[in-house]
């Protein structure tokens, strides 16, 4: 079957390969670039623990063609904290004790980027259902919530400060 | 889980992808935002030989009314409707339905078009274009052409699209003053398929009679159901509570559901029942606001 050449940017650099049509994206992350961050839980499109940016869209990698992806702009895990400082949503989880085993985290924050870029001031209720499609066997969600409320809260201050 | 073998091919435009299919054949498909697609491929449900992907394809992303027409364009994307300011206030029902279809992720990439070619009766579109009376226009290889909903859905995974044909967008009649439409399904957890749901779109005239009504029912049959029986009952006639209890009773009755993980017949139909009047209040009420 063909193969095809792809090029895109993730977390700020230039990537080419040549890959098949049927490779998934988070395969492509995970086994060609050897970034393990992005996780893959059930494979289903039903967990989240695969969740990446697209252009700054949230998407279960593990339902999108590495192929599609040819162009795109992709943010993962690590591209994410800025010169060694931990994104304010990293932050949060730790403050906030927001994982135990940490399997989901990373979809969990890529998601939560995405929710608070269309909504930066989320009510518990929008947090809870911004991320009803990612889910976590440890925490009961609780401190999850915690933490994206304590990032949302730094982030309009920062936000704030440099307006 | 990685999909059987096939070859991927991207379309930029609509002449391109019609015409690839042709050079294909019928072991091709189409792909926007592949979140249907991809997880049968993946199961094996589905083993297409080519992908044509039509997300690249501009211009199919849009909502707009155009004289008495609201018209949205097939690649819009489920999160692009959940957001979209004229649907938000002048059509509630997508909101009502887009919310409670997959989650927040599935939504930024899932296309309405993709939603209602797909064919499913466990999908959240089609029931509300059956209520809204939409109009699917559809481009192929001998040009456009329009195909109202009553004639769209054939059958499990069937539609009227012909091999070649790209759904192009969705047009349904501008919202009329006194008019409103609600959905809602029973799902067993945040972002499954419809356990049952019901879409109602009502429209009344000055003295509350009721001059147009849509009914459109989820996954309680093998194609996106109408409820016409239903309809008929309130055409032209005041909207009493004995009328909606009516139309509930016969909406558990004329449904189709089958016995399966998400519940036994008998509770389906009569969930079917208990929302088709919900649903029915609520789209009065909107229609008198
Ligand atoms: C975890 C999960 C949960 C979901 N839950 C729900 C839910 O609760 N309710 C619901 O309604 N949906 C649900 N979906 C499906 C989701 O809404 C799909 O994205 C959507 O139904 C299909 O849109 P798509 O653009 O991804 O289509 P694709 O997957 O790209 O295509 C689906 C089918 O339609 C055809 N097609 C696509 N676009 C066109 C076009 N323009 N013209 C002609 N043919 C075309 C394709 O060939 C294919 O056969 C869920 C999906 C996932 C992954
Ligand atoms: S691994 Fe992709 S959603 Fe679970
Ligand atoms: S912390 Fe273990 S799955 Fe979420």
């Amino acid at each position: 079957m063909a193969k095809h050449n792809i090029t895109m940017t993730i977390n700020g650099e230039s990537v080419s390969a040549e890959v098949d049509s049927r490779l998934l994206l988070v395969h492509f992350i995970r086994e060609n670039l050897d970034m393990t961050g992005t996780h893959i839980g059930c494979d289903t499109s039903s967990c989240g623990a695969c969740t990446i940016l697209i252009d700054g869209k949230s998407v279960k990698s593990c339902t999108y063609l590495a192929v599609r992806a040819d162009g795109a702009n992709i943010t993962t895990i690590e591209g994410i904290a800025a010169d060694g400082t931990n994104h304010p949503l990293q932050k949060a989880f730790h403050d906030q004790h927001g994982l135990h085993c940490g399997f989901c985290t990373p979809g969990m924050i890529m998601r939560s980027i995405d929710l608070l870029e269309t909504n930066p001031n989320p009510t518990e209720e929008e947090i809870r259902w911004g991320i009803s499609g990612n889910l976590c066997r440890c925490t009961g969600y609780n401190n999850i919530v915690k933490s994206v409320q304590q990032a949302a809260e730094e982030m309009s201050k920062e936000k704030e400060a440099t307006v | 889980m990685i999909p059987a073998n096939f070859d991927y091919h991207k379309a930029t435009s609509l002449e391109e992808a019609i015409a690839l299919s042709q050079e294909l054949g019928d072991e091709a498909k189409y792909m926007s935002g592949g979140h249907s697609l991809l997880p049968m491929m993946k199961l094996r449900f589905a083993t297409p030989e080519h992908i044509i992907d039509i997300s690249k394809i501009e211009g199919l992303s849009y909502i707009k009314e155009d004289g008495d027409i609201l018209k949205i364009g097939a690649m819009t994307t489920q999160s692009e409707i959940e957001h979209d300011p004229l649907l938000k206030s002048n059509y509630p029902i997508f909101g009502d339905a887009v919310w409670l279809t997959a989650d927040p992720a599935v939504r930024n990439f899932g296309t309405i078009g993709g939603n209602i070619a797909h064919g499913d009766a466990a999908n959240d579109q089609p029931a509300l274009m059956l209520a809204l009376r939409a109009t699917i226009i559809a481009e192929g290889v001998d040009g456009e052409k329009a195909i109202p909903i009553d004639d769209f859905f054939h059958g499990f995974y069937m539609t009227a699209l012909e091999p070649g044909d790209i759904l192009t967008e969705i047009q349904i009649p501008k919202a009329k003053a006194n008019s409103g439409g609600a959905y809602h399904k029973v799902e067993r957890k945040v972002g499954d398929y419809a356990t049952a749901g019901v879409a109602v779109h009502i429209e009344l005239d000055g003295d509350g009679v009721c001059q147009e009504i849509g009914i459109g029912l989820t996954n309680v049959s093998a194609v996106p159901m109408r409820l016409e029986r239903g309809e008929e009952v309130l055409r032209g006639h005041k909207v009493t509570d004995a009328l909606i209890a009516q139309v509930g009773q016969i909406a558990s009755e004329d449904c189709e559901p089958e016995s399966d993980l998400r519940g036994s017949e008998a509770y389906k139909r009569s969930i079917v029942n208990t929302i088709t009047k919900r649903m029915l209040n609520k789209a009065l009420e909107r229609a008198r606001n």
